[in-house]
This record gives structure tokens, sequence and C-alpha cells, in this order.
């Protein structure tokens, strides 16, 4: 089994080679502002040493932590038309009404409410008012908005009005990128609208982002399936991680700790990463990052689903630095480090400057930082110290010390002792961990279906059984296998005794 | 009339400390938390009065939601048919009322009343007659006490109001009540039967407004400063900790309206090597240890989030989370015959003799 794991950050762009479960080799790279310059150079890089010669490849996963960054940074989204199927109801919680001010001034591009939506039971709510869904795709086009997020009360029982309220923007507004908040699941319409919205904000830089990287893999000569790795540390197709970008939210931190865990060879510990742009804060159990209790905010955003238990700051390698009065992130330069770093003959200072100032980076320029004297670089040092701990602490589930593994491009800013901390591991390779993660990610295999006639238990075990299926057909090891869903709603409203069963398992990748 | 004035700080805190009370069902008190936001920042302010400074011809409406949660995470209730619901019975008896109050503190009715106490001006009573939730409207102090079972108002934000005008009993309410809801998506907005100042002051379970910002205090204090959330619990009430572990499994059926079915949690820390099951009804009803009943209603039986202290609610409990299980003393009129026989294990069907964990 031979796997090219890469991470593109707001930052680098790293690529590892995995061999037999071995990091034969790894690789960093500026992220490019095409992105798919960037990840042609990493993997140019990775090649360079004759490795990659005449030796066929199983797979290239990519994970990304751009479509976070985009949330956290409130960068590149795009204005949503917000549309709700629902009326009468629950006009006093419009969509945005949680979110928090300035990302919902970027990205509500406007609110229609209008009626319909479905009982519980599966009796329509209201009637579909088809008539004021064109009018409102109407004023949609008007405002020139493309990207529309649709939600209806109960569609995750019944999705036929979200998806006829989508057929009639389309009529309207032929490239409108559609996100139906039934495509994200579960029950509690405010959540999944917030989940919707969100992908929708999206719409622009998935596709842009996705097309760059099977651009890269075709320009690079490499004849491997691309694969995109999701939250839950498992792969996605391009096309699906196109449409639902959300669910890679959280990938480039979940590949970077399942990447520290393998890398350190420990299971239980808390993981730092430090990227360019931001630091994200977990605890590992058992090798997986610990799972968030279901609701999750993202960017500050009420969101309900799967994703890993992660505080993300804006801190990193890149974060602009003020000195009078001190502050650190969270703006970045990300991956313009190398033109805009005072270092590199930049404008911006950054934490990166400051580390090459203090001679703890061997980077750019050293006269050019000259002026920064050493009792400056410690105040700033202090302060990213002071932000990770804060992080850390919150993150921290028990008193009492634990191990710490600082992984990531920006791990300088994590210093040697740390409070609460009993040790701070650095790890081999520990800069490209998220790669390395990618390049491990798992297989899943899936079953969402309706059984009918059937005990919860036979209909829990038949969808176990065919999720297991799936699963090994994609390649996945069926002794490796494991639930990491299993879920059940009874249907009240069909015939016989229905009950919707959800069940998700994952595995390791087969060897060949 | 003494009057205190609730802080959006204060309510933050009682929907925190009413969702543990909650006991599981009742209702996420976020969206009313939210409706409650929005009316603060649209200048409403409410105030908070004791049910000792009621006249005793001053009359109170209870109001809140009746339905399955997880409806009510869909089709979100609002204040302006929740206001409707105290109209409605305002126009029915021909009288106003002095007061609102909360119909049951536990879950998302335990903020509702505010919601309506914002638009209509009037104060809300520290007073309800549950003290926690339950599922059914003859589950209550003011049943127990053989006030009045009617008439109650419930409408529909689709223009639908109706009002059991008079019925025997408390049961026969719950009964009529709730195929009204049933019929409206299984969520109405109601105004339950009329209290004088006099019967709230003999029959209501007092101080329980206060008793959930207490809690929600003492958790949003410990989750500021990194401490345990669960034991900030039990340091402001007398409660007792029964279990810590991880969710195995989630059976869940809907029947009559209800959410009824089965949760098992296999034990972490000291507990690792046992096992415990609950059954609920909406709210948790009966917890076993290792197959005995170790806890069972009226006591409180407190579903936590282990890390965030925050309450576990019974649609939304799921597969993989961290638990750790408190049960808090009841009401005292739930434990004379009168209150076992509304409430006991017998009243949710199980054969069981009601014993205490506070008692051994």
């Amino acid at each position: 089994m031979r796997r090219i794991g890469i991470d593109v950050g707001g930052t680098n762009t790293d690529a590892v080679l995995i061999e037999d479960g071995k990091v034969v080799r790894a690789v960093k790279a500026p992220t490019s502002e095409d992105v798919t310059t960037g990840i042609l150079d990493s993997l140019k890089s990775l090649g360079s040493t004759g490795v990659l010669a005449g030796k066929k490849i199983d797979g290239v996963m990519i994970g990304t932590t751009h479509f976070i960054n985009a949330v956290v940074q409130r960068r590149h989204l795009t204005k949503v038309a917000a549309l709700r199927l629902g009326m009468p109801a629950a006009a006093s919680l419009p969509p945005f009404c949680d979110w928090p001010e300035d990302l919902a001034n970027l990205v509500r591009g406007g609110v229609w409410m209008v009626e319909g939506g479905h009982e519980y039971d599966g009796r329509p709510f209201m009637p579909l008012d088809e008539a004021a869904i064109t009018k409102a795709a109407q004023e949609m086009k008007a405002a020139g908005l493309k990207s529309v997020g649709i939600s209806a009360i109960f569609s995750p029982l019944d999705p036929t009005h979200e998806r006829r309220a989508a057929e009639l923007v389309a009529k309207v507004i032929p490239d409108a990128v559609v996100t139906c908040s039934s495509d994200l699941g579960r029950i509690g319409l405010l959540e999944r609208e917030n989940a919707g919205l969100l992908n929708a904000a999206l719409a622009d830089l998935a596709r842009d982002t996705i097309a760059a990287f099977e651009k890269a893999i075709r320009d690079s000569g490499i004849a491997a399936p691309l694969f995109i790795t999701q939250n839950d540390g498992t792969v996605a197709e391009a096309s699906q991680a196109r449409r639902l970008p959300v669910y890679s939210f959280a990938s480039g931190a979940t590949n970077s700790m399942r990447g520290a865990a393998y890398l350190s060879g420990l299971s239980d510990a808390m993981v730092i990463d430090v990227g360019g742009t931001t630091t994200d804060v977990g605890q590992l159990k058992l090798g997986f990052p610990r799972e968030a209790n279901s609701v999750v905010k993202v960017g500050g955003v009420r969101t309900l689903f799967r994703m890993p238990d992660l505080l993300s700051i804006g801190l990193g390698g890149g974060s602009h630095v003020a000195l009078d009065p001190l502050k650190v992130g969270p703006v970045s330069v990300g991956y313009r480090l190398l033109k805009e770093g005072i270092a590199f003959g930049g404008q911006q200072l950054t934490t990166t400057d400051i580390a090459v100032a203090a001679g703890v980076l061997p980077l750019g320029d050293k006269a050019k930082v000259a002026h920064l004297d050493a009792a400056t670089c410690r105040k700033v040092f202090a302060e990213a110290a002071r932000m990770a701990e804060e992080a850390i602490d919150r993150m921290k589930t028990e008193a009492g010390d634990v191990p710490l593994i600082a992984v990531g491009g920006g791990a300088f800013l994590i210093p040697e002792k740390l409070p609460g901390v009993s040790k701070v591991i650095h790890v081999e390779h520990g800069d490209c961990a998220n790669a390395v993660g990618a390049a491990i990610a798992q297989v899943s295999g899936e079953c969402d279906q309706i059984f009918k006639d059937l005990t919860r238990a036979d209909a829990l075990s038949a969808a176990q059984g065919i999720a297991n299926d799936r699963a090994v057909a994609a390649g996945a090891d069926r002794v490796s296998l494991k639930t990491i869903e299993s879920e059940d709603m009874p249907l009240a409203y069909l015939p016989g005794n229905s009950v919707r069963v959800r069940v998700r398992v994952v595995g390791d990748v087969a060897g060949s | 009339m003494k009057l205190r004035e609730f802080s959006i700080d204060d309510i933050e805190s009682l929907a925190v400390g009413a969702w543990v009370l909650g006991t599981g069902g009742g209702g996420n008190p976020y969206l009313p938390l939210l409706n409650m936001r929005a009316l603060y920042k649209e200048g409403h302010r409410v105030h908070l009065m004791q049910a000792a400074d009621l006249a005793d011809d001053d009359l109170v409406a209870g109001a809140g939601g009746m339905g399955a949660p997880l409806v009510g995470i869909e089709r979100m209730g609002d204040p302006y048919t929740l206001t409707r619901a105290v109209r409605a019975m305002e126009a029915h008896i021909k009288r106003k009322f002095t007061a609102l109050m909360s119909v049951e503190i536990g879950g998302g009715n335990g903020v509702r009343p505010f919601m309506a106490a914002a638009l209509m001006k009037l104060p809300v009573v520290d007073s309800d007659p549950m003290g926690r939730a339950y599922p059914e409207g003859q589950m209550t102090s003011t049943a127990i006490g053989g006030l009045a079972p009617s008439p109650i108002s419930l409408v529909d934000v689709r223009g639908l109001e109706s009002i059991v005008h008079s019925t025997p009993n408390a049961k026969w309410t719950e009964r009529v009540a709730r195929k009204i809801c049933v019929e409206y998506g299984s969520t109405a907005s109601m105004c339950t039967p009329p209290r004088t100042g006099a019967e709230i002051k003999k029959w209501g379970i007092h101080g329980t407004t206060t008793k959930a910002v207490r809690i929600g205090e003492a958790v949003r204090r410990a989750q500021r400063l990194h401490e345990d959330a669960v034991a900030a619990i039990l340091n402001v009430e007398p409660g007792v900790l029964l279990f810590k572990g991880k969710v195995v499994d989630v059976a869940r059926r809907v029947t009559e309206g209800y959410l009824r079915g089965e949760l098992r949690i296999d034990g972490l820390d000291e507990f690792r090597g046992a096992a415990m099951r609950i059954n609920f009804q909406n709210e948790w009803i009966v917890a076993w240890r290792d197959e005995q009943p170790l806890a069972m209603t009226p006591d409180l039986i407190c579903v936590l989030d282990s890390v965030s202290g925050e309450a576990v609610g019974s649609e939304t409990i799921r597969y993989g989370q961290r638990v750790t299980v408190i049960a808090l003393p009841p009401p005292e009129i739930f434990l004379t015959p009168k209150g076992l026989e509304h409430v006991g294990p017998r009243a949710f069907g199980y054969d069981l003799d009601y014993r205490s964990v506070f008692s051994s």
C-alpha cells in the first residue's frame, strides 16, 4: 500500500509518501494563491529524490483547512440567500438569528420565509407557496445572489418541499448553487439550517479549491485516484466534497490529530496543531479526536453534525503582530508569508519574523528584523504562549497535567514548558502531521435506509451488515471495522413498523 | 407587589438550570432563550415576583408549550402565539390576568412565560406546579390539590384557537388537549387553568425559577473557571451522584405523542464494569443500576454532559456521549400518597414501590 497524503493549509502545502505504514518522505511548500502550484511544487519536491519513480500510487488523499479558515477569518465567503419553507411558524427566529453579527453581515445576502414544510407525521405543515418562492428567486436574482440555502420544517423526514423549491429557484437562476438542509441531515431546524447556510457560503470557494486539487494531480502526472478527507478521518470522492464542503470542515484538524497519534505512538494526549493561520487544540482518546457532543459551534455558528471537539484560535506562524498595543492574530498573512513577512522583504510583522529575530527559525534575512530586540520577542512569545495555554486549558477534561503533542509548521510558538502540561512532545515529521493523517485516512461504509416490519435489533443488524459490506467493497479491512455512528428514528406516519436506521462504520485500508 | 427586574444574564442562567430540572424532557430551553434575547434587544423587560406577594384575588395564568420536544425544535414557538393563548383565555373567562407563571420549570417551559410576559408587560411568579418536567398535565401539584382542571386554551400559529372548557379531572383535560395538540402537529402554545393568588400560595411549588437560576449560575461559573460543573450543581443543591459513563445504546419509539424508550450507559472511571439503564417517557423515569432499580420518579433523575455539566435530553442523547447521572430531591407534595398516585412509578406503568435515593 502506497499513498500520498497532502495537507493544503492556509500557509503551507505539505506532502508525505507512506509505504507499508512508514513515512518514506515528507516535504513542505508554500501554499500558492491558485492552490494548484503549491500542490505541484510539493509533489515535485516529494518526488525529487526518485522515491516515486516507476511506482504505483494507490491514492492521493488531500485534507485542507481552507473551508474552516474561510469561516473563522470571514474571508472568501459567498453571499447567501436564505430561503426557509415554514411560515407562519418560527417567524420570530429567522435564518441567521443566532449567528455572530459580523459573520451574519458578511454572509446574509437576504432572507425569505415562505409557507411550506411538513409535519412530523408526513402531512404538509402548509401547502408549498410556489408563487412566493418564484418571487423570492426573482428578488435573489435582482440582488445578484447565486448561492441559496434552503431549509424546511421536518425536511429530513420529507425533503420534497426543499427539492421542489430548489427546482423553482433553478428556473429563475439557472446557475444557482443550492444547498438543501435535508442533505446535511438531522432534526433541529435552526442548526440544520445553519449548517446549510455555511455550506452555501462556501460554494465558490469549494468549487475553485476542488478544481485546483484536480488540476494539480492531473498536471503532476501521478496516475492515482483523488480523495478528499472528511471530518471523521475518512475519505470522500471529490464530487461529494465539492457539493458538501462542510463535511470537510474539520478534516485538516482531524488529520493532524490522527497523524500526531500515529507519529508519537501515543493514543491519549492533548494535541496542539499550530498552522500558519489557526491553532487547533483537541484531545486524543484511543488515537481518535474526542468527538463533540451534538451541537458544534463553527466560527461562532451552532451546527449539528459529527465533528471532532476542537477549539480553533487565530494563532499561527503567519499571524499579524501588532506591538503597541500588543496583539497577535487573528489575521494572518497565510500563504503570502514569504512575500509579506518582514524577514522576507515584506511590510507585515508576523510571528515568524519574531522567531527569525530571536534566532529560533533559520529563515529569511535576519538583518531585516534586527530592529526587533530580545525584550520585544519575549513579549510576543509570551503572548502566543498565553493564548495556547488558555486554549489547552479550555479543552482539558480533567484536572492534572497531561502530555501535549505539538505539531504543525507553527509549533515553534509552543514553549517546552506550559502550565497544566506534563511534557511537550515534538515528533519527527510533526510539521507534516496533517499530511500523515490524510495518508492514513480510513475508509467508511454507510447505510441509511428505512426498514419495515423488523424488530429494532434486526433492523440495526441488517443496516450494520450492509454498512460493513460497503466499507469492505470500498477497500476496508473487515477485521478493523468499527461502528462510529448508529442511529434509528421511528417513522410513525409510515405503514407497518417503519424505522429509519443510519449506521456508519470505518476501517483501515486493507493491505494490497 | 415586590418585583425584581430579571436581567438577560438571569435568563441565560435560567435556561441552563431549567434544562437540568427538565430531567431529560421539557425541550431544550435554547429556542425560548433566543426569543428572550431578541425581546430584550428590542427593549422588553420582565420582572419576577414571589408567590407570597400575590393578593388572594390576583389571577395567574400558566403560559407554556405542549407537545413533543422533537417537533418543538422544528416548529420553534414564538412569543406572539403564546401571548395569543393567554389572550384567548382572558377572552374566554372575561377577566384580565395579573401575573404569569411557568407550567413546568423543567425545560423550555421554564423560560416560556417570560416570552409572553415581555409582550404583555406582566410579572412572572417564582413558582410552578411541577418543580421539574413531566409528560402529562395531571402530574402537577395543582391537580394533586384538586384545583379546577379546566379551562385550558390551545393555540397554533396558523390561526387555530381551541378552549377545552370543562372536564371532570386533569386526566381528561390532558387526554382531550393532547388530541388537539396532535392535530396541530404535536406542538401547541397553551394557557393552563387560571389560578387565584390564594390557590398559587397554597398549592404552587415555590422558588423554582430562582432554583433554576441558581443551578444555571453554578454551571456557568464552573464552565468559566474550568471547574467540575457537575460538582458545582451538587454544591448548590442537595443532590446525589448516581453514575458516570458512556452512552452505548438509545432505543426510541414515538407512541401517543410521547417519546418513549431506553438508554443504556456503560460505566467509566469509578463506575467501570457497571452498567446503567434508564427508561424514559420524554423525561427520565426509572434508572436501573446493574438491573436493580436505583432511582425513580418523583426523584429528579438528571443526565448531564460529563464535561460541560449541561443537561442532555432524551430526544438528542447519542451513542458515545460521556454523561454523568445525578438525582435531585423531589418537591415534598409528590411524596404524599396522593402525590405518588399522580407521579410515582406506577403512574408511568412500572410495578415498583417508590423508594427515594434520598431516604437511604
